[in-house]
């Protein structure tokens, strides 16, 4: 089967005194399409925030625990923070176009790790747009602002943005949310196409989302991690008594 | 049944409190356009007896024989002004930078009222200062390099505005950057950039009219500031041709001058026609200013 790709060892997180996440250990299987369910406010952003060090940006933030990721601990004192970054493309709830136009914005990853020959940014732009499936709505206007395109759009290119720098995982964080049901499908048709290169993560509250997408589900409540498995066998068996209730509907 | 005496009373007060603030208010929104037409009204005589353009470009200035060019003193306000940007802005903009975006809470948190401060010293307190410590400073650095000068001149006097207005351009700056969604230094920040190459390519690119804005506003308070460069700037009439050489600025020559000679004919309407660009030019870079900020946060929002 798959290699594990992430793995995470008694993982707390603090913004305050008590914990927001508590001993999460878990193993992710690579090249998949890993669910993370669970009510809002329960540790979900907070769990996938911490798989590229980005919890660390709020104020006050603490982090206890291992994250390896290709068996290398990311929060070890050695670790470098931008080339763990640059393994994981982030996608946020709201697309954030950075604000320069269609073409800078897919350039902007390759170029900051110092590609200027302009004849490949072409390329990549090209092909990363194409990935996602951008390319033939946007082809003629690569010079225009970003924000100027529709938000499904405006999701699609944010992916594109992150692919060009090359990362091995994807991060999403309810990436749907935002948009209409069309671009929605986009997304996610994207998200089936792409799990064949790459480990994706994707935080959800959509629970058919969850059934429709995923390889995996870790089921989080309250800042613990329940129960996680094979997405079949949690959404058909799952064995905690919270994780039942959520599946059925009784909690959310 | 009728109200009560009280109640009577009581609503009377409240109609005539309401009344009262609302002249109030309406008065303080007049006094900028008031003051204006005032200036203007005094300043028709010289501007029927010269044309508006000898006025603001000759460098005469000799009111006994009637002759009023503004070109040294425009010029004095220039320099001081240009001089006070050139020495203020990058430091401003570091600090600014590194309270928005780097500092922990407890410098954030400590240094940021103490910029802040710096706005509320009278600027005559920067004027003893100017003449006590920068003065002599300049004076003794400028011979150094075999320069000789009193030491009362335009540099002398950049640095002292230059001082008075860091808390303007820093505040503002701050505000601005922090405005600056979370969410898209993430995403720079994802994407594997350090956290100079996210300001830079970013943060500052999405807050640059705003930070902008911040600037004119310094610029504006630097070109109407008058005592604290009244007393270090030299005072002499003529432009001024280097940093080292004193400067007249517009602020300085009404505040030394106006109520002096007021027998020479022409000359009280000459000083309300320094007035009247003073005003002019603080109040269109501060209208700008205003203007970029509300767009830009709008946009923001």
């Amino acid at each position: 089967m798959n290699q594990p790709h992430i793995c995470v060892e008694n993982l707390n997180v603090y913004y305050g005194p008590d914990p927001s996440l508590r001993d999460v250990s878990i193993t992710l299987p690579g090249r998949q399409i890993i669910a993370v369910i669970g009510p809002s406010g329960c540790g979900k952003t907070t769990f996938l925030k911490s798989l590229n060090r980005m919890v660390e940006l709020a104020e006050g933030a603490r982090v206890t625990g291992r994250v390896l990721v290709d068996g290398e601990d990311i929060y070890s004192p050695t670790a470098e923070v931008t080339a763990i970054r640059k393994k994981m493309g982030l996608l946020s709830q709201t697309p954030r176009p950075l604000p320069m136009s269609i073409y800078e914005n897919v350039a902007y990853g390759p170029r900051i790790h110092g590609l200027n020959d302009r004849r490949k940014l072409d390329e990549i732009v090209e092909f990363r747009l194409r990935q996602v499936g951008l390319w033939e709505e946007v082809k003629d206007r690569l010079g225009q602002p970003a924000s100027r395109i529709s938000i499904g759009q405006q999701q699609r290119l944010c992916l594109a943005r992150g692919l060009a720098v090359e990362p091995e995982i994807i991060l999403a964080d309810e990436p749907t949310s935002a948009l209409d049901p069309m671009s929605s499908r986009r997304i996610e048709e994207c998200f089936l196409e792409l799990k064949k290169d790459y480990t994706i993560v994707i935080v959800t509250h959509i629970l058919r989302q969850a059934r429709r997408l995923a390889d995996y589900a870790a089921f989080f409540y309250c800042g613990r991690l329940v129960e996680h498995g094979p997405a079949a066998r949690m959404f058909e068996n799952p064995t905690q008594r919270e994780t039942i209730e959520y599946v059925k509907g009784i909690i959310s | 049944m009728g109200l009560s005496n009280r109640t009577k009373r009581s609503l009377l007060y409240d109609r005539a409190a309401a009344g009262l603030m609302g002249v109030m208010t309406r008065f303080s929104g007049l006094i900028v356009v008031v003051i204006a037409a005032g200036l203007f009204w005094k300043s028709v005589p010289i501007l029927k007896n010269q044309s508006l353009f000898s006025l603001l470009f000759s460098s005469e200035w000799y009111p006994l024989r009637g002759q009023f060019g503004f070109l040294p003193f425009i010029m004095g306000s220039l320099w001081v002004t240009g001089t006070a940007m050139i020495l203020a802005v990058p430091p401003c903009l570091l600090t600014a930078i590194y309270l928005a975006e780097y500092a922990p809470r407890g410098i954030r948190e400590g240094v940021r009222p103490l910029i802040d401060l710096l706005a509320g010293i009278p600027s005559v307190i920067y004027g003893v200062w100017g003449v006590l410590v920068v003065v002599p400073w300049v004076k003794r650095a400028a011979g150094w390099f075999g320069y000789s000068t009193s030491g009362y001149c335009v540099l002398s006097a950049g640095i002292v505005l230059a001082v008075m207005i860091f808390p303007v351009i820093i505040h503002m700056t701050v505000e601005i950057v922090r405005a600056v969604p979370q969410e898209i230094r993430e995403a720079s920040l994802s994407l594997g950039a350090t956290q100079w190459q996210t300001i830079k390519k970013v943060v500052l690119r999405k807050a640059f009219g705003g930070v902008l804005a911040a600037i004119v506003l310094g610029l504006s308070r630097a070109f109407g500031e008058t005592m604290a460069v009244l007393m270090v700037a030299g005072n002499a009439v003529r432009s001024p041709a280097g940093f080292l050489d004193p400067a007249y600025p517009l602020p300085a020559l009404i505040a030394n001058n106006y109520g002096e000679m007021m027998s020479i004919p022409l000359y009280d309407s000459a000083m309300m026609l320094a007035c009247l660009i003073l005003l002019g030019v603080v109040l269109v870079f501060n209208i700008l200013a205003k203007l970029v900020l509300i767009r830009i946060q709008k946009e923001i929002q």
